[in-house]
């Protein structure tokens, strides 16, 4: 199908305006349409995926047309195994929010649906777009929709949170033009590739570095800009925590992959150590962080943190494992773990979100402390807690299995110590997310409201019940991700550790 | 000299005439038909638009009467924006004129003389056409802001702009005239061809003077303490008109004067415009947050957005103007649209200029905050609007002519900056309304014009090519 790519950026982005353009009267239509949308470009991705020659690391579906011809800017698009894992995630993700948003949503709930879809365009082109301006556009963009989910249908202290969430992002992004523009002047145009080849000196190459560290490190978020996330996660809405965790935080992380390692590889090698040491902080002193928390929706924020830990380590203890072993076999497994840990947090902290939303339209509380025995009112939708609560702890036959164990892997080839460390988070990851679902689900019924609770209905099983499976799916048969990741993990990695100099 | 050879004059007059005619008409048609001097008057506008495209039009650059006058096609395309902007802003302030009972045809009249100033200042070849240029706008300009005689504040403001503005052009007299001093021409190509070598003290003292009266007209700070009580001031139609169509006019001051006649010492005014850049955006930023009056607020947001505009001029290159002439343009359509919500906002006895006014704007108005939104979101500098490559252009121009510091600074002030417009986002779609308000104002035609002002904004931030093209192209 041509323009394959483009017809997943814009179907989503055309249905939120037809959306929007309903109306809030007419909303009974717009929910369907809503739902047709998400669905359709999720059936999309299916040709995608399939027609994807797993053989290459070269773009394929690609797009090119003039977009700024005095910038040498292009509407340039084009996937490869990094990127196409994340759009199917984008696509996928996309579904269950709309699908919980339906009864729930009361206020614009036309607008809610906008949002969502015009935000699934706009990450989709992030993930898509092979022309850095094209990238930054879409990347930047996306601000608005979310600044505007959190602001509008957050909890009490929203505002306070969609302006900080607005305000770190758009600061570590500024500064991340910054650096696409020096290499725009140097290299003569915008496309990522050409910026992957420009030669740099070691001190270009730190500060763009930097610059592009500052605006990962923000979106991952990395320790010790992390703190907008907590808030950002607890005011938004359900549907928006989900996307948050699921896909945006992920940003982050496809941004090291695509820019810092292979444009400034002689910086990362140089600096991997703070990056390392940072990540290694985010998963244990995050980790004890999780361990207080007394909010739901903050506890599962704090463990995406320490979660998405693990994909900074991965992607950056290559040079570690260089450095010690003296050759880059086996790195690969560290690339390899972090693109399986962003799919897989993806699909648990998303999971994890709807479950707490599902408790939160019934209680209409985030506390830990006004829950107990939900087991006993809601044992279908307890089984679904348990199995993702377990997923996120990392237990052997889910997804977040994998991620975990190929960084941790590939950390021991490096270091016992970074390993050891890095390990520590299956317990404390146990300790947390046991312990929260020890206080929520078992134990006898604590209140009254509890007492009153209702299973899931029908539309909730569907979305839950989906997610499981993917969680499972990716869990016990990681191969065909692998495999789409492969030659393109294989080629990252020669460019990561080539020196430019 | 034959009657072909003025058609790149027509603009100008046509204005002449233009003025005149609605001068005689409003005379004539007096208390009666109030409604026939604006609609005359854009009628005027569109007529002027559409002979400039006939016969204004010149390929490469023609010097008119003896020198004084220059027609070429950076002139031809500002003055067509002109014709635009000061249309869109009598339009949008139509409704708010006749709510306040000061619909009068004066007003008409000094937009019109404004904009012949505005005119002759974009055409300039001389010393002498370029204060005349100045001060026919500035003249024009300081009677609108003290149009509403029963407002002691709008007098009170225009009195200090008045005065201020007086010193601006001493200042600017005095030092054309040390400059005519040292060259012994008035003619803009005579000065540049005859200022070569190292600059003279002279040179610099009078270069000093010039660029202080350009900081004031533009508002660059330390130069910009009129601009926020002005802005404040003046009836709102006032501080819309005041805050497009002359920033033109003072563009084209800065690029004539400096760029083109003083170009052979570009290497001191861009040193004295690059602290003044700093200074404008740290100031304009910092203190726009403290504001609680929308109008002041984006008068500090202007400031702000001069010391982009000034940082084009820093980079001392054709792509440096261009980028600040494409600035400059995105920041009038901008500001245009801003203002007319204000406009559209407001009824008489209440101005809708507080930030608290806009408390729950969506709920009371959702077409005007949602043009709001997208106004704020494009001044922020965010994609997919057309403010985002505004910046990025005037970043391009600074790392191509390796002002590292100046590209970190900027970059950190529009964080600093998208703060305030975000606040006022917030304040339109998270808040309730506070209390009871009277309703916005239902006029169709001025809310299509804003709505597809609006619908600019994005177009041009989702293929910004030709704009870009163009502002290149007219700056060679």
């Amino acid at each position: 199908m041509p323009h394959l790519l483009s017809i997943l950026i814009w179907l989503p982005i055309v249905a939120g305006l037809a959306v929007l353009a309903l109306g809030e009267r007419r909303i009974a239509a717009g929910r369907w349409l809503s739902l047709g949308a998400s669905l359709v470009t999720l059936a999309l991705t299916v040709p995608l995926w399939s027609a994807f020659d797993t053989g290459t690391a070269a773009l394929q579906f690609v797009e090119k047309l003039a977009w700024i011809p005095r910038f040498q800017a292009y509407y340039a698009l084009g996937v490869d195994g990094i990127s196409l894992p994340l759009i199917v995630l984008t696509a996928f993700m996309t579904v269950p929010v709309v699908i919980a948003a339906w009864t729930v949503i009361v206020a614009r709930p036309a607008q809610y649906y906008a949002a969502f879809l015009i935000m699934e365009g706009l990450m989709i082109g992030v993930f898509s777009a092979s022309d850095a301006l094209l990238f930054y556009f879409f990347w930047e963009a996306m601000l608005i929709p979310m600044f505007l989910i959190i602001g509008i249908w957050g909890g009490p202290r929203r505002v306070y949170a969609t302006i900080k969430f607005f305000l770190y992002t758009f600061l570590g992004s500024v500064f991340m033009l910054a650096a696409l523009i020096y290499m725009y002047v140097k290299a003569g145009d915008y496309s990522i590739a050409s910026m992957q080849a420009l030669p740099l000196t070691l001190v270009e190459q730190r500060w763009i570095f930097l610059a592009f560290l500052l605006a990962f490190a923000v979106k991952v978020p990395m320790f010790p800009v992390h703190t907008w996330l907590p808030d950002a996660h607890v005011e938004a809405p359900t549907g928006g925590s989900v996307i948050l965790a699921a896909i945006m935080l992920k940003m982050g992380g496809y941004g090291f992959l695509r820019f810092s390692l292979p444009v400034t590889p002689d910086a990362s090698r140089e600096l991997d150590l703070l990056v390392i040491a940072l990540s290694l902080v985010a998963v244990i002193y995050i980790g004890f962080v999780a361990l207080v928390q007394q909010d739901m929706k903050k506890l599962i924020a704090y463990s995406s943190i320490a979660h998405m830990g693990f994909v900074t380590l991965g992607a950056f203890v290559i040079y570690e494992i260089v450095r010690s072993t003296g050759s880059s076999h086996g790195a690969g497994m560290g690339l390899d773990g972090a693109m399986v840990q962003m799919i897989s947090h993806g699909l648990i902290s998303g999971a994890l979100f709807l479950c707490v939303g599902v408790l939160y339209d019934r209680v209409h509380s985030r506390l830990i402390a006004d829950y107990g025995g939900v087991v006993n009112t809601m044992p279908v939708f307890a089984t679904f807690m348990v199995l993702f609560a377990l997923a996120n702890t990392g237990l052997p036959g889910t997804s977040g299995f994998v991620g975990e164990f190929l960084v941790i892997i590939a950390s021991f080839r490096a270091s016992f110590w970074y390993a050891a460390l890095a390990a520590l988070t299956l317990i404390l990851g146990a300790c947390y997310t046991l312990w929260l679902v020890k206080r929520v689900v078992f134990g006898a019924v604590a209140n009254p409201k509890v007492a009153a609770l209702e299973d899931l209905n029908p539309r909730e099983l569907v979305v839950l019940g989906a997610l499981a499976v993917a969680v499972l799916a990716v869990g016990i048969w990681p191969a065909p991700l692998l495999k789409v990741m492969q030659p393109t993990i294989h080629h990252l990695l020669s460019q990561a550790i080539a020196t430019k100099l | 000299m034959s009657l072909t050879s003025l058609a790149p004059a027509v603009a100008e007059i046509w204005m002449v005439f233009a003025i005149c005619a609605v001068l005689l008409t409003d005379v004539f048609a007096g208390e009666r038909r109030r409604g026939l001097t604006p609609t005359l008057t854009l009628l005027a506008l569109a007529l002027g638009a559409a002979l400039t495209v006939q016969y204004g039009q010149v390929s490469g650059r023609m010097v008119l009467f003896d020198g004084m006058f220059v027609a070429d096609e950076l002139g031809w395309a500002l003055k067509l924006a002109g014709f635009l902007i000061v249309a869109v802003a009598l339009l949008y302030s139509r409704a708010y004129l006749e709510n306040r009972a000061i619909l009068r045809g004066e007003y008409y009249v000094l937009s019109l003389t404004a904009l012949l100033g505005i005119f002759v200042l974009v055409s300039a070849n001389s010393l002498l056409t370029l204060y005349l240029g100045v001060e026919l706008l500035a003249l024009s300009v300081y009677s609108m802001v003290a149009f509403d005689r029963e407002s002691g504040v709008a007098a009170e403001s225009a009195m200090k702009y008045f005065v201020l503005g007086a010193i601006a052009s001493g200042a600017l007299l005095y030092g054309m005239s040390l400059i005519y001093g040292l060259t012994g021409t008035l003619d803009l190509g005579e000065i540049a061809a005859r200022l070569h070598g190292p600059a003279s003290l002279g040179l610099i003292l009078g270069l000093t003077f010039i660029v202080v009266a350009v900081a004031f007209k533009l508002g660059a700070v330390p130069f910009h303490m009129w601009l926020p009580d002005v802005y404040e001031g003046a009836p709102t139609s006032v501080t819309l008109f005041i805050s497009t169509a002359p920033k033109i006019a003072y563009f084209a001051l800065a690029l004539r004067l400096l760029a083109y006649g003083l170009q052979g010492a570009v290497a001191e005014w861009s040193q004295m415009l690059g602290v003044l850049a700093v200074l404008t955006l740290v100031v304009g930023n910092v203190v726009a947050i403290v504001q609680t009056n929308l109008k002041r607020m984006l008068a500090y947001s202007a400031i702000a957005n001069v010391g982009f505009i000034v940082l084009g001029f820093v980079a001392g290159t054709p792509e440096g103007y261009s980028a600040a002439l494409y600035y400059t343009l995105v920041y009038v359509l901008v500001t245009l649209g801003s203002f007319g919500v204000i406009l559209l906002a407001g009824r008489k006895g209440f101005e809708a200029d507080r930030l608290d006014d806009y408390r729950g704007l969506y709920q009371r108005d959702p077409l005007l905050a949602l043009a709001m939104m997208v106004l704020m979101f494009s001044t922020a500098g965010v994609p997919p609007f057309v403010g985002f490559w505004a910046k990025l252009r005037i970043f391009q121009v600074l790392w191509e002519s390796g002002h590292l510091w100046l590209v970190v600074i900027a970059a950190a002030m529009s964080v600093v900056g998208a703060f305030y417009y975000l606040r006022v986002i917030k304040l339109m779609y998270f808040d309730p309304p506070a209390q009871a308000l009277p309703p916005t104002v239902r006029a169709p035609a001025v809310r299509f014009a804003l709505g597809l002002n609006a619908l600019a904004v994005l177009v041009l931030g989702l293929l910004p090519g030709p704009l870009l093209d163009l502002c290149a192209r007219l700056i060679h």
